[in-house]
């Protein structure tokens, strides 16, 4: 065996990039079985058909890997900022001139050529934070520091938005996990959770039960914490009254005034007299409790009214479709239902390689695309399923392995990040082919049919990779 | 590692792992244990391809094709599929009314976007000729074949019946039919539908998400092959039937004829009728309408429905009653007294065989006094009642005052006061023989229909016993015709004394003063029994003959009813004695009388 410390070869992690090329064969396995009777002829090398057009793409992902690992690591962390840059100047140039797809202004054709430029803009941002991160003295909470960091993230959200490409826009908030890998309080993602949670609970249990259920926990956590009746039984008492209020004065105040409403209003007074009284007494577990109460109470009123008011009829219904309240099989949840038969009907172990019914017959809409795993779940059932779900999750935890034996913070940072985007773009093509995501229109890295997605997933994969093997080099 | 939140590294991979876990937990529920996804692709993938059978053809006694199928094509619609098109020109090809055809693409749509369902039914062979030239310039539409019936003669459209789609009810009741099936709705076609129908193909296809046809499934294993309906032979003589229409055309009235050895109903004739060919197809509905509001009511079945009084014809039903209770014999005499009821210009009748020949009215009067007043009671209230149901037992046993148990759906009971219908009507004991003598001639409450006195023919034939009447012969792939067509049913009555009332009829047709002699046929000893029925409100009398010949061993026997035409001697004996020509010897040879019948005209 080479020594890694001489050795270029060997100081590459070939897990990784076996997982890589495994990843890649099994996804154009998959783009073969969904796409192969859309003609007559049968020639892989032909131009015309998907799946050729993808072995094409794969040969120039592998040039790129090959490329991206030839050239020196330190340009990276030296041109972080222009290719950010350069990326973000080519999002607006996309709307001026790209054409419209799927509702989305997110692509540049260039002949017969199509190029979507947000895939590209994800690497360059998690080069750009890494490099911010990684600056000497850099402390995350530093108000200032956490601007600029959040400010790296919203400017290309804002953009991709204007693309109309929400999916795309929302794989930005996944940094979220590399800012508290480097130190950001546990508690933005303990409120990112806690606000996951409520909104579905929002969407699922009426308001009126919602409410008191979630004020007798938060009383149940006070008494854990206190072991003190005293505040127990005040806290149900007062909310025994507010609830009762609440109803008494809706019966009275009439039809606008619900007592979800009501209730509202009286919780937002009753924290502020405790507010005070709690100030005084220093408790600060309580007061904690009690934010949270509220925030959470805030909250689930800001769902609602952003769910009813502000959210159009199609994104309703996706959301209600997933959350189970609204059965449309043939309208907007065709694709959820399709998708989920389709993978519900493999079976232990699958069809067969080309034999998925749903697959060859194009039940399932953009299926070498987004609901590529569909063809995964019908043809090679749960033991394929469960191949998948190991090989991302293995890569991902192997990523974050390679990422936390960096010895420079740059290439930890960008780590966390390859690993983190990678991660969300698992866990939501996945879930949402399975019905526990919303449907939102993102591809399974490697797998979905498509060159842009392919090339910027190899490229920033592997430019970690090439960080990686310079490891062992003096953090400058 | 000095990096103060490396132990971060735990969380967030935590994280990914419970994603993972949580999605292996979901793919596994929604895999291997929940198999409604299995059914759910099955049900997405397969079409089931119905392959409609030919229906069952129709023969006349001799083999000859008295219906057959002609191919007739439907247009399907799938509207996912369907673009823009010239709704105009489609329209034009297959001339069928815009506003129409809007509305059955509506239905279509609400129906599903993803089924085929026919826009256009019944379309000809020609029209699909010039369709199928353009059909690529309509997308999601295509041509599904079916067959249709085809009458080569237009007759007996009463006795065969005609076919429909199914309504609601029959697809509730049956689990076979479904919405677009045909069915036979009435006549033959209903009461032999299972036969005649056959029995559906069904082919399992492997469809894409546009419904396009991808191959056979699994080969083609599962599928079953359409089952052609099978063929109905009837009893019927094509050409006798076809005779008889000719004879009754332009007439109100009707004929029934039986071979009295079997029961098998040789020509079921109703005027005024309708070519069966009108009821077929896309016109069937446009036609149907018209021959409901037709005053002269063609769709009704006068043969098997219309309820008449037997008139004088029941007067051989008198006499046989009498014998049988022996409170005549064959030498009751009786003097033409008109004083208590009328009667026309004839010697006495001496013996039952004259009173026959004469019609005698007094005579029958006095013979059904006779069964009626037994003197078994000394009320004459009690004294009628017992000899009523005495009378009601006899009568019913020749298949009178009941549904005969045919295989032709919706006839007609008729009726055979008995005593509870008196009592009723009258109050108990507030009825005696002079209440109900008019039946002694036929003209009471007792009424009959067609096929009941057709029938009385082939019992008097037969010399006491009959088949329930029926059309069926064979139906193909079966051994016998139901039992109950096959088995003889015996009246109460002694056959010897039907000897006395076919000698009674003979002398009807060919002794001095016979009222029927117009019923008399070359070279055939026929027997026959007028009954001029009487109508009310001055209306002219129906015209009754019923007969059957030869004699001796009868090959048919026949009833012919002309409404509103006078006596039963003159039209109905006249037809009848036509008829059985016809049947006997294959030609006619009384053209005079043939011309007689043709010229009369009621409509």
């Amino acid at each position: 065996m080479a020594n890694p410390r001489t050795n270029f070869i060997a100081r590459l992690d070939w897990l990784t990039i076996i997982l890589f090329l495994a990843m890649v064969l099994f996804g154009w396995m998959n783009i073969f079985a969904a796409t192969q009777n859309e003609g007559t002829t049968g020639s892989i090398f032909d131009f015309t058909q998907r799946y050729s057009k993808q072995f094409y793409y794969i040969l120039t992902a592998l040039a790129i890997a090959v490329l991206t690992l030839a050239i020196d690591g330190k340009v990276w962390s030296f041109f972080s900022f222009p290719i950010y840059g350069l990326m973000l100047l080519i999002l607006p140039i996309t709307i001026l001139i790209g054409k419209e797809v799927n509702g989305a202004r997110a692509w540049i054709f260039i002949g017969s050529f199509s190029l979507q430029p947000a895939e590209f803009v994800k690497f360059a941002t998690a080069l750009a934070l890494a490099k911010v991160l990684s600056r000497y003295n850099f402390q995350i909470h530093k108000v200032k520091n956490l601007i600029i960091a959040g400010a790296l993230l919203v400017i290309p959200i804002i953009l991709i938005l204007l693309q109309k490409d929400t999916g795309t826009a929302l794989v930005f908030l996944v940094f979220v996990l590399v800012l508290y890998r480097e130190g950001l309080s546990w508690v933005v993602l303990f409120v990112a959770g806690l606000a996951i949670l409520l909104f579905v609970l929002t969407m699922l249990v009426p308001l009126p039960v919602l409410l008191p259920v979630l004020s007798v926990i938060a009383l149940m956590i006070t008494w854990l914490y206190q072991r003190n009746l005293k505040f127990f039984y005040a806290g149900t008492l007062m909310l025994g009254a507010l609830f009762g209020l609440a109803i008494l004065a809706s019966r009275y105040l009439g039809q606008e005034w619900s007592v979800a409403r009501l209730f509202f209003i009286a919780s937002v007074i009753a924290f502020m007299i405790w507010l005070m009284i709690i100030l005084r007494k220093k408790h600060n577990p309580l007061l904690l409790i009690l934010f949270t109460w509220m925030g959470a109470i805030i909250f689930i009123f800001s769902v609602d009214f952003v769910f009813h008011e502000i959210l159009q009829a199609h994104q309703q219904s996706r959301i209600n479709n997933i959350l189970g309240l609204e059965s449309d099989p043939l309208g907007a949840g065709y694709n959820l239902n399709q998708s989920k038969i389709a993978i519900g009907s493999g079976g232990f172990l699958g069809k067969g390689f080309l034999q998925g019914t749903q697959t060859r017959f194009k039940f399932v809409p953009e299926q070498s695309t987004d609901f590529i795993f569909c063809t995964v779940g019908e043809e090679w059932g749960f033991i394929g399923s469960l191949l998948i779900l190991s090989m991302f999750s293995g890569l991902i935890i192997r990523l974050i392995a390679l990422a936390e034996r960096q010895r420079s913070t740059f290439s930890r940072v960008y780590g966390y990040g390859v690993a983190s985007i990678l991660f969300f773009h698992f866990a939501i093509n996945i879930g949402m082919t399975i019905g526990i995501v919303p449907v939102i229109g993102i591809p399974l890295p490697f797998f979905s049919y498509g060159g842009s997605s392919l090339w910027a997933f190899t490229l920033m994969l592997f430019i970690f990779l090439r960080l990686d093997t310079d490891r062992y080099q003096i953090v400058s | 590692m000095q990096n103060p939140n490396s132990n971060r590294k735990y969380v967030i991979g935590g994280i990914v792992l419970v994603v993972a876990v949580l999605f292996m937990l979901r793919l596994f529920y929604i895999q291997v244990i929940d198999k409604s996804y299995q059914l759910s692709s099955n049900n997405n993938s397969r079409l089931r391809v119905v392959e409609y059978p030919d229906r069952g053809m129709i023969f006349d006694r001799y083999g000859k094709v008295m219906v057959y199928n002609e191919a007739v094509y439907d247009l399907l619609m799938l509207p996912q599929q369907v673009k823009a098109f010239d709704t105009l020109e489609l329209c034009r090809i297959l001339s069928v009314d815009l506003a129409e055809f809007r509305e059955s693409v509506k239905k279509a749509r609400e129906y599903s976007r993803y089924r085929q369902s026919a826009v256009v039914r019944q379309i000809s062979p020609e029209q699909i000729a010039s369709l199928n030239e353009k059909l690529f310039k309509y997308p999601g539409f295509s041509i599904q074949i079916r067959t249709q019936r085809k009458y080569p003669q237009p007759i007996a459209p009463h006795v065969l019946g005609y076919v429909g789609e199914v309504n609601q009810g029959d697809i509730n009741s049956d689990v076979y039919y479904q919405s677009g099936d045909y069915i036979g709705i009435s006549g033959l076609e209903e009461e032999y539908e299972p036969y005649l129908r056959g029995r559906k193909g069904i082919r399992f296809m492997l469809v894409d998400v546009h419904n396009r046809l991808q191959g056979n499934f699994e080969n083609g294993q599962y599928d079953t092959i359409p089952e052609p309906g099978r063929k109905l032979t009837t009893s019927l003589d094509a050409g006798l039937q076809e005779y008889g229409e000719k004879l009754l055309a332009h007439k109100r009235g009707s004929i029934v004829a039986i071979e009295p050895a079997t029961g098998e109903i040789l020509a079921m004739i109703s005027s005024p009728a309708y070519d069966p060919n009108e009821l077929v197809g896309r016109i069937r509905g446009k036609n149907f309408e018209k021959l409901m509001n037709d005053s002269l009511n063609p769709l009704f079945n006068r043969a098997t429905m219309s309820r008449y009084s037997p008139g004088s014809i029941f007067k051989a039903v008198q006499a046989l009653v009498a014998l049988q209770l022996g409170v005549i014999d064959e030498f009751y005499s009786v003097d033409c007294n008109k004083s208590i009821i009328g009667c026309h210009n004839h010697p006495n009748a001496h013996g039952l065989r004259e009173g026959i020949r004469y019609s005698c009215n007094p005579y029958f009067y006095n013979v059904f006094r006779r069964i009626i007043l037994q003197g078994k009671s000394t009320s004459q209230f009690q004294d009628s009642q017992i000899g009523l149901k005495s009378w009601y037992q006899m009568v019913y046993s020749f298949g009178l005052g009941q549904v005969l148990p045919s295989d032709l759906p919706g006839i007609k009971p008729g009726l055979v006061p008995d005593v509870a219908y008196y009592d009723k009507w009258y109050g108990a004991n507030r009825w005696a023989f002079s209440t109900i003598y008019s039946n002694s001639i036929g003209q009471g409450e007792v009424e009959t229909v067609p096929i009941q006195i057709a029938n009385l023919a082939a019992i008097i034939a037969n010399r006491g016993f009959y088949y329930v009447p029926h059309f069926v012969k064979a139906i193909e792939g079966i051994d016998t015709i139901p039992q109950k067509f096959r088995e003889p049913v015996h009246t109460a009555i002694d056959p010897k004394y039907f000897e006395i009332i076919s000698d009674g009829m003979q002398g009807v047709v060919y002794e001095p003063g016979g009222t029927g002699s117009r019923a008399q046929v070359p070279g055939v000893t026929v027997c026959g029994k007028t009954g001029t029925v009487q109508n009310s409100g001055g209306k002219k009398d129906h015209s009754g003959f019923v007969a059957f010949a030869p004699k001796e061993r009868p090959r048919i026997a026949i009833v012919a009813y002309v409404e509103n035409s006078g006596a039963g001697g003159v039209y109905a004996a006249t037809i009848a004695s036509l008829m059985i020509e016809k049947y006997l010897n294959g030609t006619i040879t009384q053209t005079e009388k043939e011309r007689i019948i043709l010229e009369y005209q009621q409509f």
